[in-house]
């Protein structure tokens, strides 16, 4: 009897083909892999028969370049996996909260989200489920003590940003711990899905995260295509390609521009906002939408690219190449900057680990990770080979691993337009299967963007479970803070430059 | 210092010329739409079903596109008569929620503040942006008014750190059940006189978050809005033009 399955990126495979491990068998397999250096990747529950619920785990071994999953079945209890798998910490809290479960031993048993129990029952944490929770209304962590204080900032912010939550606690200027509360921008996307795909599921999927439009829409495009065995024609898989790095791109060359004016160095900050508009437009010019709504369809993508388009892409990125290369490379080249950024917001590769850090963050730490080398899909090619990782996982390396990502996908964009495949870029497709489950994994501009589809008998969404990498990464930035002063938090933040929505849903 | 002077040379200088010049928007851009109710078929209510989030309407006969609700797909199939198409242009946003009803008449464009909130606001007007929800993209074209591209602050108009430095409040997003109190305590923050802007489909009407038990659907009657920004997200000009024609400036 086969305990557990493997399968590879874009891969579907029929729920009766997946054992339902006891609890314990579960346990142990998981430990097992993750001291193989699998990690995880998804882990998620559904409901099931009588009050029971189904745990899903999904964990990537990156160099075997395939997952690992795991299917088990709990009640209203169960012993937590936390302290033995300290990646499992989010998940876990977020099972609790979305099915009013309680996992005994958690040692930090509080909500993700603020919102009611998705089944009718009790609360994981007393509170009335007929009641809307209160967001942020929890026991934060406290420090006592002489000369020291609080300061508590948000969810509203002094910039045009997105709200969140954060408590520091300090003595005097040093910041010993900071705690973050998110789920102002919980918008309950998950459970719009069940049912689905509907009309307006591409939308929803798109505004995941707006800056990650690409990233989450290709995924939800290889989850339908896997379901429903109808995979994209190349030229599609090209231009989704292409879009993504562009993605990349912006939001690299923003970061860089904001890190920039963070430290109060204008000329990278100024040049940088507007070519970061450039690339945009770019997307704009392919799709007519500068986050590339509409772009990215099951079956392809809704845009094709002409001859003419193509040359004028080319020649822009020229242009572009030159500008972004000179006003990145201004700011690299001030010991100013430099001084500011170094050793400031240092993040292990023991606690990225350990939080199982994914993306630029996780990479600046120096943990080898990125899903187009792992788990190549689409238009990567099998021998992707420009992962870049620094070892640090300071402020510094994390800037100066999207100054070398920002030079390495320009060279990728120039490559997929002079290289388009011929042919049909959008495909029809087929009704999807029933009782089955698809995973798809992109290497979006923060980090590995993952998503598991299941379908019912009739062939509908059952559960679509949805892990931005911001979720995996803002307790990196917590981390970050410790021992640095309260001024830093501004540099670190930028540094990381997480999604509030990609981890609220 | 001495590679920041001729990187700045080269760099050049990029402040935009609108509203004296038009912007040049590319090719496939989504704006407004051109409607042609000749093309409707006698009968035929196709539209009403198309559209995943309501926002065509039959009156009298004849199709309306609400653009508070039209999040400008790409794949709009919502006439297959071809009564409905996109046009490039990028002027959408109104004072009123009637007036973003757009018929073959077109829709109704943002007039200009009268009175006293023009001599207060038409020269100087400061606004607290507050995110309820908005998925980052609403946010980062906003941001983007900022940059020497658009170069927001020679119009007089500046986004401020606190709701009590501001005229006004910037909202985008659905209105998520967590963001409520937030928003409205933001909004009591600000001294009165004082203006309400709705930007993006999320903020006007939900947009793809349209009934989803989690959020309010945009606005609604929480506050009196004085200018609704449509668009998912909506373009940088689009809201730039509509703060401009609502300053008077245009």
């Amino acid at each position: 009897m086969k305990k557990s399955t493997l399968l590879k990126n874009g891969a579907m495979l029929p729920l009766d083909d997946l054992d339902i491990l006891d609890y314990s068998v579960f346990t142990t397999e998981l430990l097992q892999a993750k001291r193989e250096n699998a990690r995880i990747s998804a882990y998620f529950a559904r409901p099931a028969e009588e009050d029971r619920l189904e745990i899903f785990a999904l964990m990537s071994r990156d160099w075997q370049e395939d997952f690992l999953l795991l299917r088990t079945s709990v009640g209203r209890h169960f012993k937590s996996l936390t302290p033995d798998c300290p990646q499992l910490h989010l998940f876990e809290r977020e099972i609790a909260e979305q099915y009013g479960v309680k996992i005994e031993g958690h040692p930090w048993f509080k909500p993700v989200r603020f919102h009611q129990p998705w089944r009718a029952g009790e609360d994981a944490w007393g509170r009335d489920p007929a009641q809307h929770p209160v967001p942020g209304d929890m026991e934060f962590y406290r420090v006592d003590g002489e000369e020291v204080h609080e300061v508590a900032v948000g969810p509203v912010h002094a910039g045009i940003i997105e709200p969140g939550h954060f408590r520091f606690q300090c003595h005097g200027e040093e910041v010993m711990s900071l705690e973050i509360s998110l789920g102002f921008q919980h918008r309950g996307l998950e459970p719009l899905f069940v049912g689905g795909p509907h009309p307006a599921t591409l939308h929803q999927v798109e505004v995941l995260a707006g800056d990650t439009t690409i990233g989450h829409s290709s995924n939800y495009a290889l989850i339908l295509e896997a379901l429903s065995a109808s995979p994209a024609p190349p030229r599609g898989k090209a231009i989704r390609a292409l879009a993504l790095e562009l993605e990349r791109l912006a939001n690299h060359v923003g970061d860089v521009g904001a890190l920039s004016g963070d430290v109060g160095y204008l000329p990278t900050a100024s040049f940088c906002g507007r070519i970061r508009g450039d690339y945009l437009n770019l997307t704009a010019e392919i799709c007519g939408s500068r986050f590339g709504r509409g772009l990215v369809l099951p079956g392809g993508v809704g845009f094709d690219l002409d001859d003419s388009l193509r040359n004028q892409l080319l020649k822009r990125l020229a242009v572009m190449e030159r500008e972004t290369r000179g006003a990145i490379e201004l700011f690299y080249e001030s010991p100013s900057v430099l001084a500011r950024l170094d050793g400031i917001g240092l993040v292990s590769a023991d606690i990225a680990e350990a939080f199982g850090m994914v993306g630029v963050a996780a990479r600046a730490s120096g943990l080898p990770r990125d899903s187009r080398m792992h788990h190549p899909i689409g238009a990567y090619p099998r021998e992707y080979d420009q992962l870049v990782i620094e070892e640090r996982g300071d402020v510094y390396d994390r800037a100066n691993i999207r100054r070398r990502e920002i030079y390495n996908s320009i060279s990728l964009v120039r490559h997929l337009l002079r290289n388009l495949p011929t042919g049909e870029a959008l495909m029809p497709q087929r009704p999807l299967a029933p009782d089955s489950l698809a995973v798809a994994i992109t290497e979006g501009w923060r980090g590995e963007v993952v998503h598991v589809g299941l379908t019912d008998s009739a062939g509908r969404f059952n559960r679509y479970k949805v892990v931005d990498p911001s979720f995996r990464n803002w307790n990196g930035l917590a981390i970050a803070l410790r021992g640095e002063q309260i001024s830093d938090f501004p540099l670190c933040n930028k540094s990381f430059n997480l999604s509030y929505c990609g981890f609220d849903l | 210092m001495l590679k920041i002077i001729p990187e700045r040379l080269r760099q050049g200088h990029r402040t935009g010329k609108f509203p004296k010049e038009e912007p040049v928007l590319p090719e496939r851009f989504r704006g407004a739409p051109l409607i042609d109710p000749n093309r409707c078929q006698s009968g035929c209510t196709e539209c009403l079903s198309a559209c995943p989030y309501g926002a065509v309407e039959l009156k009298g006969g004849k199709p309306q596109l609400d653009l508070g609700r039209c999040l400008f797909c790409a794949d709009c199939p919502v006439c297959p008569h071809g009564a409905i198409h996109f046009s490039s242009d990028y002027r959408l946003a109104s004072r009123t929620r009637e007036g973003l009803l757009a018929s073959a008449e077109g829709h109704q464009l943002a007039s200009a503040l009268d009175g006293q909130m023009k001599r207060l606001f038409g020269r100087s007007l400061k606004l607290r942006q507050v995110c309820a929800g908005g998925c980052n993209a609403c946010e980062a074209d906003l941001n983007v008014l900022g940059t020497l591209v658009y170069d927001l602050g020679r119009f007089g108009i500046q986004f401020v750190a606190s709701p009590r430095h501001a005229d006004g409040i910037l909202i985008t997003g659905p209105v998520t059940k967590n963001m409520r109190s937030a928003l409205l305590e933001t909004y009591a923050a600000i001294p009165a006189p004082k203006l309400v802007i709705a930007s993006g489909a999320c903020a006007i009407g939900g947009g793809p978050l349209c009934d989803s038990p989690e959020v309010n659907n945009g606005i609604g009657d929480l506050l009196p809005v004085d200018l609704y920004i449509p668009g998912c997200p909506p373009h940088p000009y689009t809201a730039l033009d509509g703060l401009l024609r609502l300053l008077g400036q245009l």
